[in-house]
């Protein structure tokens, strides 16, 4: 989804998971990262501004329910990476706090909320290129809604969610939206 | 000559303003042998040309008394035969070309070149102002008698460009030319206050980072001159005055007596400071614009005629003096062509002055500051025939940047202004007709 | 639709803390192995320098270059036509070469503004004779936000300041105000922060309609002193004093000079700031500049940041975004 959001035309669609279907979606996900990273070995976490980061830090303290380990978590800002800045009016910059051990020889797990053309993961893999090297990559989204552009597929999914390019999809969280749901509405032309 | 010169024309249903007679209102003028014939109603005269001048004010011819032709020297900014042309077009039938020329006219030799060019292009009578000191440089007085008593029969000086500055050098000018009735014209700018300034000292310099031109650098030097003039008991008169104080300074002056004439420019009439803003420079001027207290008491001042008249001081400078940066453009505005609508605009349509005042401080009057005879008589039988036919009704249009004046720097590009000088006549004859030079 | 950055005042508060924010976030490059991003990969930024300046241009160079923008150098000394080609004419030269944008510092006031009516690119105003120095406020006003909004004080205090403007700050900027395009752009854009801004001055180098601007004028340095933040200090010019600005440079000094005596009479926390270069003993003792109240090393640093952060917002998208105030 891409960062600089607006409000979807029109009416607020259709929910297609609730807060507790997320709830279940990001525990399964928290085991499978323990289950293919060796129990979470030399693992950090970075969500992808805007909503990545809260889902990022929902999977971490989850992970440290299950197996009392502190998994290094922040976030990783990917605009000047963009590929589409021309387009468009500037935009403004979104946080990029990484943890104090840096990137270099670690399996950084970034996460999203959704998962669609794979631009923005394109250039958060050029962003992390430029700090460092990583052992190993690997992608967390919370939502798969196809429609790939370029060949990039996530490791970890919540729900693969089909859908048209008409419609939009939307994932609200509490920490910024007060609510948790994932949305479905008809399109207000935003990819 | 041509036929043209000996026709006779009859000029049908125009209102003359400044004129003698007792019943003013629509009527007819008729011109022959370079004079007012008749001025009558129902003029109906075999033999004549006739023009149709119903709605239109006649003028007696324009009369300015500060222009710069650049002519010796700046041909690339203006000549004699374009700046004359200008002025024909708008309405002018005699200019006071000033002394700034290269070389400068600080002798008899460049005066009557600058005289015998003007007669020859003939679009307007070209009377030469001396130089008040040689070269402008402020030290040592110009041949000034020569300069009276020679064809040219310069009666105006001025070192105009620059102050003279110096009191004494002033003072020696102001008694020397007692002897022919001559008239020192000064340009008033303490140049030690002044030292390069580019804009009115105020918010706007303040804002812009140019250096500031005070208004007390003009107004010192005018009461100081005013002073000297009544001192010595002879005729000053204030180029382009700018600022309220002046007028304050030169109502006092006429109070007591004094000999002291003045003059304001058009665009000092109607343009600030505030225009600077995008720093073109084709706002830049000497004195410079100032604010809007300034304009609306320098109009209040030409109304009741402490001002006694309006000088273009039509200042043409080749594009690229002015295509640049701020600090580096020349000064100047040209304003010829413009100026009878300008007047207009800031003072006939704001109810400040009617057509016979715009008679008195755009003819009469500088006409008898300059010493000239044959201009600025009011149109009556047995005036010389220079006037001016006006169209004050003409509908409002965007000046255009190009006209006669080789130069394009005037400030009114693209500013809507009312009417037109419809045509001009110099001793009888027409310069200028239907708007368009003969 | 903002194009160029000329005077300080074209920008809103909101635009003002864009630009911070935006240079906050891009301040961390310095400390990456790889300090550059590809964001203006292929957009050409022209120096346009009249006047000798190699530090401001050596941090727009670098700004540009972090960026991954191409940057051409074009220097000529004194005004353009006592010596050459006509800015006008250079303009039209940039033009040709493809230039997205054109930083220009030149001695004449609103050269910057001149140049714009004959580009297409935007217009950054690196200094333009007395009239404005935007870039220079805008990382002044960086630093300032840095040491005194930010958690923890210090030069890395910066969680936090996000969103911060400046406000109930007290700046007291001391000197020659009236030649001083830094000072200028400074009481603009400090105040659209919300700062309280002060100048300390002798009468004859403060501009006549300095009332309308919108700060204080004091002529007495010492009463100024305890009440500030931040104390701005800028540099006098030798020449001022033969143009009878003031009898003398001892004077000036005696006056309005920041020694160490002075430095002690500020608050704890206030910090000094000068945007160089300095005339140590004259505007500023040794002391002071090398003082840990002193930000002057650290504007440097800013200064490449900040002008990224303006280079970012003016070419990386169609236009500088229009910000919600």
């Amino acid at each position: 989804m891409c960062a600089a959001s607006s409000p979807v035309a029109g009416r607020d669609g259709l929910a297609v998971l609730d807060a507790e279907e997320i709830r279940r979606a990001l525990t399964r996900i928290a085991h499978e990262i323990l289950e293919r990273t060796h129990g979470g070995d030399e693992v950090i976490l970075l969500g992808i501004p805007t909503r990545g980061v809260p889902l990022a830090h929902r999977l971490a303290a989850l992970i440290g329910e299950f197996e009392g380990l502190e998994v290094p978590c922040g976030s990783l800002d990917i605009t000047m990476h963009r590929d589409d800045l021309r387009l468009h009016p500037a935009r403004a910059l979104g946080r990029t706090d990484l943890p104090a051990d840096g990137v270099d020889g670690k399996t950084v797990v970034l996460v999203d909320d959704v998962l669609y053309s794979g631009r923005t993961v394109r250039a958060a893999l050029d962003a992390l290129n430029d700090l460092g090297r990583p052992r190993a990559v690997q992608l967390a989204v919370l939502v798969d809604r196809g429609h790939r552009e370029l060949p990039i597929r996530a490791d970890y999914v919540g729900k693969n969610l089909p859908t048209s390019q008409r419609e939009v999809v939307r994932v609200l969280l509490t920490e910024v939206d007060a609510q948790d749901a994932v949305m479905i509405g008809d399109s207000g032309g935003q990819s | 000559m041509t036929a043209d010169d000996e026709a006779r024309w009859l000029i049908r249903g125009v209102t003359i303003a400044g004129g003698g007679q007792q019943q003013p209102g629509v009527t007819d003028i008729l011109l022959g042998g370079g004079s007012v014939v008749a001025v009558e109603s129902g003029l109906n005269h075999s033999g004549v040309r006739v023009l149709d001048a119903e709605g239109l004010v006649a003028l007696p011819g324009l009369v300015d008394l500060h222009t710069h032709l650049r002519e010796p020297g700046r041909e690339d900014a203006e000549t004699v035969e374009t700046g004359t042309a200008a002025a024909a077009l708008g309405g002018y039938t005699a200019v006071h070309a000033m002394a700034n020329t290269e070389p400068v006219a600080d002798t008899a030799g460049v005066v009557e070149q600058v005289w015998r060019l003007g007669r020859a292009a003939g679009h307007c009578d070209v009377q030469p102002v001396g130089a008040v000191t040689v070269g402008l440089g402020g030290t040592r007085l110009a041949e000034l008698g020569t300069m009276a008593d020679s064809v040219a029969r310069v009666r105006l000086f001025s070192d105009d460009g620059r102050c003279v500055a110096d009191p004494l050098l002033m003072r020696r000018a102001l008694e020397y030319v007692k002897a022919f009735d001559g008239v020192i014209a000064q340009h008033a700018q303490d140049p030690r206050l002044t030292e390069g300034a580019q804009l009115n000292e105020g918010e706007m310099s303040a804002r812009l980072g140019l250096v500031g031109w005070p208004a007390v650098a003009e107004e010192a030097i005018i009461a100081r001159d005013c002073l000297l003039a009544a001192h010595v008991g002879s005729a000053l008169h204030i180029c382009h005055v700018s600022t309220a104080g002046s007028v304050e300074i030169i109502r006092w002056a006429k109070s007591k007596g004094w000999p002291v004439t003045a003059e304001v420019t058009p665009h000092h009439l109607l343009l600030t400071d505030e225009l600077a803003a995008g720093y073109d420079p084709v706002f830049k001027v000497n004195p410079p614009l100032r604010t809007a207290a300034d304009v609306a008491e320098l109009r209040r001042a030409l109304g009741d005629g402490t001002i006694d008249c309006v000088a273009t001081d039509h200042a043409p400078h080749p594009v690229e003096a002015k295509e640049t940066e701020w600090p580096e453009a020349a000064f100047g505005m040209t304003g010829l062509e413009t100026a009878l609508r300008v007047v207009q605009q800031a003072m006939v349509d704001t109810g400040l002055l009617d057509w016979a005042g715009v008679a008195d401080r755009m003819s009469a009057r500088p006409a008898r500051i300059g010493r000239l005879t044959g201009h600025g008589v009011p149109l009556a039988a047995g005036a010389p025939a220079n006037l001016t036919l006006y169209d004050p009704a003409a509908p409002a249009e965007a000046v255009l940047a190009a006209g006669a004046s080789k130069s394009r720097n005037t400030p009114f590009a693209g500013l809507e202004l009312p009417g037109r000088v419809v045509a001009t006549f110099l001793r009888g004859k027409p310069t200028v007709l239907d708007g368009k030079l003969c | 639709m903002k194009r160029h950055l000329i005077s300080a005042a074209d920008l809103t508060r909101a635009d003002a803390v864009l630009i911070l924010d935006t240079a906050e976030e891009l301040a961390a490059l310095a400390d990456r192995p790889i300090k550059k991003l590809p964001t203006l990969r292929g957009r050409t930024v022209v120096n346009l320098f009249y006047e000798d300046s190699t530090r401001t241009r050596i941090s727009f160079e670098a700004a540009a270059k972090r960026l991954s923008a191409d940057v051409i150098n074009f220097s000529a000394k004194g005004s353009s036509v006592a010596k050459g080609e006509s800015l006008k004419d250079t303009a039209l030269t940039l033009e040709a070469m493809g230039a997205d944008a054109v930083v220009i510092r030149h001695p004449a006031s609103g050269a910057a503004h001149r140049l714009a009516e004959w580009v297409q690119g935007s217009v950054l105003n690196a200094g333009d004779g007395t009239h404005e120095h935007p870039t220079q406020a805008l990382l002044d006003a960086f630093t300032i936000r840095r040491r005194l909004k930010g958690d923890g004080g210090g030069a890395a205090g910066r969680a936090g300041t996000r969103g911060a403007g400046l406000d109930g700050i007290r700046v007291t900027i001391v000197g020659d105000v009236l030649h001083s395009r830094v000072a200028r752009s400074n009481v603009l854009l400090l105040s659209t922060l919300g700062a309280e801004v002060t100048l300390a001055a002798p009468p004859t180098l403060l501009p006549l309609a300095v009332g309308t601007w919108p700060c204080a004028v004091s002529y007495d340095l010492d009463t100024e002193l305890p009440k500030s933040d931040v104390v701005m200090m800028l540099r006098v010019q030798q020449e001022r004093m033969t143009a009878a600005y003031f009898p003398s440079v001892r004077e000036y000094s005696r006056r309005y000079g920041l020694d160490t005596a002075r430095m002690g009479r500020l608050p704890e926390h206030a910090i000094v700031m000068h945007p160089g270069p300095m005339n140590r003993g004259v505007e500023i003792a040794a002391e002071v500049a090398d003082s840990a109240r002193s930000t002057i090393v650290e504007q440097v640093a800013n200064g490449v940041t900040t002008r990224m952060a303006v280079l970012y917002l003016l070419l990386s998208g169609t236009e500088f975004p229009e910000v919600a105030q």
